[in-house]
């Protein structure tokens, strides 16, 4: 593994040693003493062109629990807002010795451009591009999955046979997508919910399955179901016409406490955040003894860890492989 | 993790019934030392200390009834404080599983299958020390084949093997490897 660009990218038995990782990494974080010695003397930069608190924050955590120096580049206030390039960032970022670049932008591809672009000579990790991917989130949605449902001794295992519904604004969505890809490689059983102004064109060539009713996905006895959240920041205002009014999305999509009843007593309750309470899930459903979507920020760590562990830790033969 | 191939040219120097008795006399000793099996912690460096630290761990519970080897054996995984991990391809972590009751002020006794270069023992004394603070740490290695290059010795030796630094030393165990051996291959052609 040279790149993290796409979970699309990873095929099952590295996702599988990802997830392995994750495991030793999160025993780790239990401890006392947190901190590793792993990748002192390297340097992972987090160049974020967009707003982001968990990402970023997880990142950071993930790279000084590990001793790597951390460098944190937001485009707010920064050369890019005079109008700098990508590759003159990158650039940059190259001369100063950057071994991991980790990159959020609003652009789709932009963390493909710089992996493939020969500006920097150090790993390109994504950290979600516009409405494309987000590699480390569905990786640590499967570690939550897995570490659930799983079995005891969850080493070596994949998700085969778990069915995972992923609820709401899809078209918006890289979690989605990332997730879509990551959970079928991994044999889970995905099913999409939406309307059909939130669903992209050609999702009926995703690996899963699509539904427009949230009620007949619930009574199916799924063993997880996701929630994403409605990106008003990417719709004009009041909706744009993606649905007729908050109360009615609510109404027809939301998880509340009548639909969180329905569910079965092992399935788990997850979403990436930032949760709009109220909307897309009830404050109910997302404090609820299922939910785990605090538990998701706390791996989100391990899985960056063992991210940065696989793609830092060797030496330069990797680089060939 | 699968086990590498035993070259065509190895001689096997211990065989099943050398190891058994090497860990055997080991188990004895570290209960003389100890006198007795109270405050004390076994951990096995994966991959194949683990299962020499596991057998070690039965041995001493059959002398000492007091000794639990579910709460006073476990293993140490020693990848992620490595110092030559920028010298080849990423390596798989091993499971660091402590017993129950943690390491601090426990005697703690490190298992490995082969003492070399007293590298990897370095590494397992930081990992041990981000862990918890053990009253003493001890060494127990199946093997001990010299060219140290830190100043580490080993507190139990089941069969000292003076060797070539040009020769490769390679421990099967039973659980990993199928069979029990010790075996030497390489050096002056």
């Amino acid at each position: 593994m040279r790149h993290l660009l796409s979970a699309s990218d990873l095929d099952r038995d590295t996702a599988v040693r990802i997830l392995d990782t994750a495991t030793e990494m999160a025993a780790t974080q239990g401890r006392e003493i947190k901190k590793l010695p792993t990748l002192r003397g390297r340097t992972v930069v987090n160049l974020f062109f967009e707003d982001s608190t968990r990402t970023r924050i997880s990142f950071e955590t993930a790279a000084k629990r590990l001793s790597a120096d951390v460098i944190n580049f937001a485009a707010k206030g920064s050369s890019v807002s005079k109008g700098e390039s990508l590759k003159d960032t990158a650039l940059t970022l190259q001369a100063m010795g950057a071994d991991a670049v980790v990159i959020r932008h609003h652009a789709s591809g932009a963390p493909h451009l710089l992996a493939s672009s020969g500006w920097l000579a150090g790993a390109v990790v994504n950290a979600g591009d516009g409405t494309h991917q987000h590699p480390t989130q569905a990786l640590l949605d499967a570690f939550t999955l897995r570490r659930h449902l799983g079995g005891p001794d969850t080493a070596g295992h994949d998700l085969a046979g778990l069915r995972v519904v992923i609820v709401g604004d899809v078209l918006h969505s890289r979690v989605a997508r990332s997730n879509v890809d990551l959970l079928s490689t991994l044999g889970a059983e995905v099913t999409l919910v939406a309307p059909p102004t939130l669903l992209p064109v050609g999702v009926s060539a995703w690996p899963c399955r699509v539904s427009y009713h949230l009620d007949e996905a619930i009574d199916a006895g799924p063993d997880a179901v996701m929630m994403l959240r409605v990106q008003r920041e990417r719709m004009s205002a009041a909706g744009g016409g993606f649905f007729p009014s908050p109360l009615e999305y609510s109404r027809r999509y939301g998880l509340d406490a009548r639909r969180l009843a329905r569910l079965p007593s092992h399935a788990l309750v997850m979403h990436p955040g930032p949760m709009n309470r109220g909307l897309e899930i009830s404050a109910e459903a997302a404090d609820s003894v299922r939910s785990v979507i605090v538990e998701q920020v706390a791996n989100g760590v391990a899985v960056r860890m063992a991210v940065l562990y696989l793609l830092l830790a060797g030496g330069p033969k990797e680089e060939n492989t | 993790m699968s086990s590498p191939p035993v070259p065509a040219d190895g001689r096997e120097v211990l065989g099943p019934g050398d190891v058994s008795r090497a860990l055997t006399r080991i188990a004895h000793e570290i209960l003389e030392h100890n006198k007795g099996a109270d405050g004390l912690v076994l951990l096995g460096i994966p991959t194949r200390g683990l299962p020499l630290a596991e057998r070690l761990a039965r041995r001493l519970a059959d002398v000492e009834p007091d000794f639990d080897p579910q709460a006073q054996c476990g293993s140490l995984d020693i990848t992620m404080h490595r110092d030559d991990l920028h010298r080849a391809p990423v390596r798989p972590l091993g499971e660091t599983r402590l017993p129950v009751g943690g390491v601090d002020d426990r005697v703690v006794v490190l298992v490995d299958d082969v003492l070399f270069s007293g590298r990897t023992i370095r590494a397992a004394l930081d990992a041990l020390s981000d862990v918890g603070r053990p009253r003493a740490v001890r060494l127990a290695v199946l093997v001990d084949r010299g060219h140290r290059e830190l100043p580490i010795r080993a507190d139990h030796v089941g069969k000292n093997l003076p060797t070539a630094t040009s020769e490769r030393v390679q421990v099967l165990v039973e659980e990993v490897d199928g069979r029990d051996a010790v075996v030497i291959s390489g050096g002056a052609s």
